[in-house]
């Protein structure tokens, strides 16, 4: 497959096998030396919240239940301040045809695909979203390839991906295994030119407008349910598509005092790209080796420009450790008999400690769930963990250590979030956005506009920083 | 003695994508001192020998060409035993509410 394009030539090829596999011309957005029009990129597909339900309906896709977790806000008011401690409310995105909320996401890639002719889809994942892609494209009559990173060099797989491999052979699809590493996207590019293949990206404006739906479902149901909007939506943070998507929807659902927290892992410490901690990290996604970097510059992403852009949403940024995740798995299947996750349980550990600060009559959403099962379990990560030599054991989780401790509480109490600082996260984004300005070009207005809404900051902000960055750069 | 695989057999092929040594400049020395290995599933294109190269045709139609490792290769990913340390959660939990309720 890979033998007569070299490395550095399919590479270079990069841009147009993008834009033949995407069928967007990203360049006619662009309005400066940064900026781009965002709105109109995402609007000029046409999918609006009502033809996107439609689309879904047809594939079963969506109108999850929203589901009130009593026992565990009734545990919350155990632990809180008198008075303190809102309801919580979790939306059953499991309940959708592949298991999780990327079943939205895929939806729309593949219903463009099949519009515009192509004959299959491509998607590098690892995760849920291959299985949702797979799934799709099988209801479509589609051709589908999923790319993996999947084992490390001992021939060690990671349990969630081999149980995603399984998902997606089931739904009909080519799985391509490969071994840890960015070349995975070498790999990715050779596929889309040989098959000539849709390229059903994470971050294609399709697939942010296909989660669209999802905060504006929530919305509604919390307003059937309650008779108001939830003060605080709380999602699993990796790429951004899931808080961008979610945000929007609740805007277009009016919910506009809702506050959207962003829910990561904390993965500190460990190399994404690192052979030996592949198989130490116990999480596969929503974990920060992902949220950091993405939320910090998006448009490291497989297409031009990402229509995930999660700073433009986030009004509070949270990390929790593996064991407090865990343990909150273990009370959502006991206390509510909901057996979900993990990795979608990262809102959940977070939701969590954010009710204790919310008053009785507040609301807190953990916007989503997904499926569980043989690998894609707690069991399954911490008999790894275990094999691999990590530490599994109770006690306070602030002791807990990416790839050599993981720490499960001894109370409830213990479950807590740390708060990633929005300021440094926001100077990073404008760093990142100035050091991609090609040679020749200056910023100009519409740039620290386009800057400050990136950042939800100001043109005095970004100005700051773009200052302190020419200062220190020379 | 060498085994024949039959044409149509469902089996598992394996090639180096990269070698040790040309993996991307960015990634960190362990992962450079390792090949970038890929493992794909399909039908056997032709009758091969279990460790010999094969052509396969995939799900989705491809025809690739490797080493052919398996055979109908299973899905061995599991639970695996339980884990003590999860064991007493539903417990605790359920004791610390019904001390609430009781007190409340």
């Amino acid at each position: 497959m890979t033998t007569a394009s070299s490395y550095e030539a399919v590479l270079a090829d990069r841009d147009a096998i993008m834009r033949a596999s995407v069928g967007i011309d990203y360049q006619q957005y662009v309005t400066g030396a940064l900026a781009f029009d965002y709105e109109r990129l995402l609007a000029d597909t046409g999918y609006d919240i009502q033809r996107t339900q439609s689309v879904q309906t047809l594939t079963g896709v969506g109108n999850t239940p929203l589901i009130e977790l009593h026992n565990i806000t009734s545990l919350v008011r155990s632990i809180a301040d008198h008075g303190k401690g809102a309801r919580i409310f979790v939306k059953d995105e499991a309940a959708n045809p592949s298991g999780s909320f990327k079943d939205r996401r895929a939806s729309l890639s593949v219903c463009e695909a099949q519009h515009r002719g192509y004959e299959g889809v491509v998607a590098a994942t690892s995760g849920n979203y291959g299985a949702a892609v797979a799934s799709q494209a099988a209801k479509a009559g589609m051709r589908c390839i999923v790319v993996q990173e999947a084992f490390d060099s001992q021939g060690i797989a990671q349990p969630e991906i081999a149980e995603k491999t399984r998902a997606c052979e089931a739904y009909g699809a080519e799985v391509i295994r490969l071994s840890v590493g960015p070349e995975l996207f070498y790999v990715f590019l050779c596929v889309l030119k040989e098959t000539g293949y849709f390229n059903a990206s994470l971050y294609t404006p399709y697939s942010i407008l296909g989660i669209e739906t999802l905060g504006y479902e929530l919305a509604r149901q919390v307003q059937d349910k309650t008779g108001r909007y939830p003060d605080l939506v709380i999602a699993t943070h990796a790429g951004g598509g899931n808080v961008t998507g979610t945000a929007r929807g609740l805007q277009k659902a009016d919910a506009i005092d809702t506050r959207v927290v962003a829910a990561s892992v904390d993965l500190a410490g460990l190399h994404m790209a690192s052979d030996r901690d592949f198989n130490r990290k116990s999480f596969t996604t929503g974990h920060t080796g992902f949220s950091m970097p993405f939320t910090t510059w998006p448009d490291r992403a497989d297409v031009p420009r990402n229509a995930a852009r999660p700073l433009r949403y986030i009004d509070r940024f949270v990390t929790v450790t593996q064991g407090e995740v865990f343990y909150m798995t273990q009370v959502l299947a006991e206390l509510e008999g909901l057996e979900r996750g993990p990795a979608g349980n990262t809102s959940l550990a977070a939701a969590f400690f954010m009710a204790q600060e919310l008053d009785a009559d507040q609301i807190v959403v953990i916007q989503e769930t997904e499926y569980t099962g043989a690998g894609k379990h707690p069991l399954a990560q911490l008999n790894l963990a275990k094999h691999m030599g990590v530490e599994v054991r109770r006690g306070d989780p602030r002791d807990n250590k990416p790839g050599q401790r993981i720490v499960i509480p001894e109370h409830p109490s213990q479950v807590a979030v740390v708060d990633v600082d929005l300021d440094h996260v926001r100077r990073s984004y404008v760093r990142h956005a100035l050091e991609s300005i090609a040679d020749g070009q200056s910023l100009s207005e519409i740039d620290l506009d386009f800057l400050a809404a990136e950042t939800r900051s100001s043109c005095a902000y970004v100005e700051e920083v773009v200052n302190e960055w020419h200062r220190k750069t020379g | 003695m060498a085994e024949f695989i039959e044409t149509g057999t469902w089996v598992q092929i394996h090639c180096i994508v990269l070698p040790e040594g040309q993996r991307a400049p960015q990634v960190p020395v362990e992962t450079q001192q390792v090949p970038l290995e890929m493992q794909v599933k399909g039908f056997l294109a032709e009758p091969a020998t279990l460790g010999e190269e094969a052509e396969i045709v995939t799900q989705a139609g491809r025809r690739l060409r490797g080493i052919l490792t398996d055979v109908n290769p299973g899905y061995t990913h599991s639970f695996g035993p339980p884990i003590p340390e999860l064991l007493t959660i539903g417990r605790e939990v359920r004791t610390i509410l019904r001390e609430t309720k009781g007190g409340g």
